[in-house]
């Protein structure tokens, strides 16, 4: 069992080579594109994040209200933490529906399904941008000695 | 697909292997991120409740867990790099092999930093 097989699209496969018809959208290449844009970009801003909130100081001994109050005090980690809160749910999204595609073989399960994974990552984006743009250092029981 | 197999340039090798951890780790830190945003907009509502809720995290066992999500992280950070390379580098493709490698060597470096400087922190000893 060891036929020879050549690289795709290599040697006499090659010249011959022809498209399918252009499909009308161009979502599906779109977003096969936004997943390794937004993969580079996630490991800057996970890296940052997990160094930040683990690694650095007390590492996870630290973490409180006030530590999170500290951050959020400044522009640079409110923006940090809303890139990473839109990239890590779109490209999670588009990799669940994916698989969604992949192995949900009936129409109205992966309807269903898709349906579901949608409304949850609107909730959590609409919920996580509220508390980063609402954000209040004076929220019940705040331990901070200005409040 | 044959059920039978004894194997093929893919099936059972480590381009399969390495799709299924993808796909997995993906999975894994998608659930872990849907979680991580609902504690963490406690810090709209009562920072007492924050604060008892992240006091969980710092208990051994969760030390584990986390350590275990990082290493997921880790995992799909670095194999991704790996596919986007295998897309976009000319000689990705021819390359994809010693790239897997790399990514494994990389991978057991920094997850080894991570987890004894994580769990020496998590368990007291720094
Ligand atoms: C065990 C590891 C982790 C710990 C201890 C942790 C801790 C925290 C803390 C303390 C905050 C509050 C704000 C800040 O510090 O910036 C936060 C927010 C956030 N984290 Fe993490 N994090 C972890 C892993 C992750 C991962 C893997 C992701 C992405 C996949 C992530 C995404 C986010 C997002 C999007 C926010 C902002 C939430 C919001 O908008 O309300 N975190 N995290
Ligand atoms: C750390 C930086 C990351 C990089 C470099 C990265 C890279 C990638 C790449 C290149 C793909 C393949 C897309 C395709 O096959 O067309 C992918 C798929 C996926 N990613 Fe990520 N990703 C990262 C972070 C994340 C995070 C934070 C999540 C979850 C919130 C996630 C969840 C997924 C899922 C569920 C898939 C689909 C897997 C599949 O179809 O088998 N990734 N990622």
């Amino acid at each position: 069992m060891s036929a020879e097989i050549a690289a795709p699209r290599s040697q006499r496969i090659d010249p011959k080579y022809v498209r399918g018809p252009k499909s009308r959208s161009s979502f599906e290449m779109l977003a096969w594109l936004f997943m390794r844009l937004s993969g580079v970009v996630l490991v800057v801003l996970i890296f940052g994040h997990l160094i930040a909130n683990l690694l650095t100081g007390t590492g996870i001994n630290a973490l409180s209200f006030g530590f999170v109050a500290g951050k959020w005090a400044s522009p640079i980690w409110q923006f940090w933490d809303l890139a990473l809160l839109w990239l890590a749910m779109l490209h999670g999204t588009n990799g669940v529906r994916t698989i969604i595609n992949d192995y949900a073989e009936k129409h109205a399960t992966r309807a269903w399904l898709k349906g579901v994974l949608y409304v949850s990552t609107i909730f959590i984006i609409v919920l996580g941008s509220l508390v980063i743009f609402t954000f209040d250092p004076c929220v019940v029981n705040s331990p901070l000695p200005q409040c | 697909m044959s059920k039978t197999s004894s194997g093929t340039l893919y099936r059972g090798r480590e381009g399969m292997w390495s799709w299924v951890g993808h796909r997995v780790t993906g999975v894994v830190i998608f659930l872990f991120l849907l979680v991580h945003v609902l504690d963490t907009a406690l810090v709209r509502v009562d920072a007492s409740a924050y604060d008892a809720v992240i006091a969980t995290y710092k208990n051994p066992l969760m030390a584990l867990g986390e350590t275990a999500l990082v290493a997921a992280i880790l995992f799909h950070a670095f194999n991704g790099l790996r596919l986007i390379l295998v897309d976009f580098w000319k000689q990705g493709t021819k390359y994809q092999r010693q790239l897997l490698w790399g990514v494994i060597g990389v991978w057991v470096v920094v997850f080894a930093g991570f987890a004894i400087r994580h769990l020496s922190l998590a368990f007291g000893g720094h």
